[in-house]
């Protein structure tokens, strides 16, 4: 048995049935609440640097019918590929348009989201959910969230977030009903933005 | 022959399926209004009875949650009580009938008197989503009206209620828009029960079974009646109090009481009279029982 394929097995849930209901639970909530922080846990761990929220995240909602786009970065983390395999059945997109998901480690990438499927007028629903790592969730910049979820504002204050950011999901808003939702994730927490998450500095 | 149960996955469905629902149940969230087609599975009731409703309940259900399901406003009815009985034999979670204990409220045709709080979800079952459905058959078509947020139909069809009865007719499933862009059908509930949708601080999931569609309305998101300038949106108003426990601001079931025309208007929600009435609130029929 080679390294990876003895990384690839191991990290999975414990108890898929009631690891991923509250894993689903956490993430249900975090996008009907954006900009809520929410702990996924440590319930599954794939190869490092990819963080336990997004293992988590991809153990719960992918399989077969959900391929995965993975960064430069994650694209060569020995092992991920041969984990998220065995774990979920996910292939791999061949293209980011093809992605149901993807996950960036480079969080310079979330300011090209139109690369990714933003769904079509009769079917907005086909578009991807992009899981951004970043260095954390909280002490960066603070910046005010509105929309759907939200009673008046909510704040986030995540580091990492390249400049530029603000006007890539502005340009994402604006094609309503169409659009990526987005998973802000460090470590075992994670935050939501869904495309109606309209976001503007402190 | 063997007493053992046969042994069901946790709320029934498979994990494959959970899966699929919670994609759409996401999607559904973000693009508040829009009906997500999903894969409905065979569910061991008839269509009608809600399995739209208990696939989303199954799909978001964990041990910790409390269940409390209704139909039309009562937790005692056939239908709730077979989905109450469903979720506690498949998924042996704790149920209630009062509103605020409630995590997961699944419902047929109402929302509850009590305001739903922060953190609480319902679940509605949903007959036909598609709230353009009698005005055009075919679903490539109103996908497309969707689309192109070319609703001028809806307006024509309320406009003819206007122009046949002098007021718009419609009282239950009233269209909705949501969030300014998408029309949305509210399910069969009371149009009473529409402006507790407006802003409500709680999840709203609606599952449509035989139909094949999850749509969602999230916590605080502006929900609609549509409704002209001239003829403004009008909740039904009653001219008696619930006959038992004597709320003036409820949505009231008629009941027939005999067979000589007796008849008596009671509180369609009975969690909230029953709560009402222990706190000692009573209506006309325990006043004159108290005279008798």
């Amino acid at each position: 048995m080679t390294h990876s394929e003895a990384v690839a097995t191991e990290g999975g849930f414990a108890d898929p049935v009631f690891d991923s209901q509250a894993v689903f639970a956490a993430i249900m909530d975090a996008f009907a609440r954006p900009g809520k922080i929410v702990d996924l846990g440590a319930r599954a761990t794939a190869p490092a640097p990819m963080p336990a929220a997004a293992a988590a995240f991809i153990a719960t909602l992918a399989d077969f019918d959900t391929p995965i786009w993975l960064d430069e970065g994650l694209g060569q983390v020995p092992g991920l590929v041969p984990w998220i395999s065995f774990h979920t059945g996910a292939p791999l997109a061949g293209k980011p348009d093809a992605a149901r998901f993807a996950v960036l480690s480079d969080a310079r990438e979330l300011l090209d989201l139109g690369r990714f499927a933003l769904g079509t007028p009769e079917y907005p629903d086909r578009s991807a959910t992009i899981i951004a790592v970043l260095e954390g969730l909280d002490g960066g910049e603070r910046l005010v969230l509105s929309g759907p979820g939200i009673e008046h504002e909510a704040f986030m204050e995540p580091r990492g977030l390249p400049s530029g950011f603000l006007a890539a999901v502005a340009r994402n808003n604006a094609l309503f009903p169409l659009g990526v939702d987005i998973l802000l994730v460090a470590g075992a927490k994670a935050l939501a933005l869904a495309r109606t998450t309209r976001i503007r500095s402190a | 022959m063997s007493a053992t149960t046969p042994t069901y996955a946790f709320a029934y469905l498979d994990e494959q399926t959970k899966r699929m629902i919670r994609r759409a149940i996401l999607k559904a969230i973000t693009i508040p209004g829009y009906q997500v087609p999903f894969a409905s599975r065979e569910m061991p009731m008839p269509y009608g009875w809600g399995t739209g409703g208990v696939q989303v309940t199954a799909s978001i259900i964990g041990p910790n949650d409390v269940l409390k399901v209704i139909d039309q406003g009562a937790d005692d009815t056939t239908n709730a009580v077979s989905i109450r009985a469903f979720f506690e034999r498949t998924a042996g979670v704790a149920t209630t009938t009062r509103t605020t204990e409630a995590t997961i409220v699944q419902t047929r045709h109402r929302v509850p008197e009590t305001p739903l709080a922060e953190g609480q979800t319902i679940v509605f079952q949903v007959p036909i989503p598609e709230p353009l459905r009698f005005l055009e058959p075919r679903e490539t078509e109103t996908r497309v009206m969707h689309a192109l947020e070319e609703y001028g139909l809806m307006h024509v069809k309320l406009y003819e209620d206007i122009a046949r009865h002098g007021h718009i007719a419609t009282t239950y499933a009233y269209p909705v828009k949501v969030e300014g862009r998408y029309v949305m059908d509210p399910s069969p509930i009371p149009k009473f029960d529409n402006p507790k949708m407006h802003r409500s601080p709680a999840l709203q999931l609606f599952g449509a079974g035989r139909e094949k569609r999850i749509y969602a309305v999230p916590p605080y998101t502006e929900v609609v009646s549509l409704d002209f300038e001239d003829h403004p949106f009008r909740i039904q108003s009653f001219d008696r109090p619930c006959a038992l426990c004597g709320a003036d601001d409820v949505y009231l079931d008629e009941v027939v009481t005999d067979d000589r025309g007796g008849r008596m208007f009671v509180c369609s929600d009975t969690d909230h009279c029953e709560d009402r009435r222990a706190k000692g609130f009573t209506g006309e029929q325990v006043h004159q029982e108290a005279a008798e």
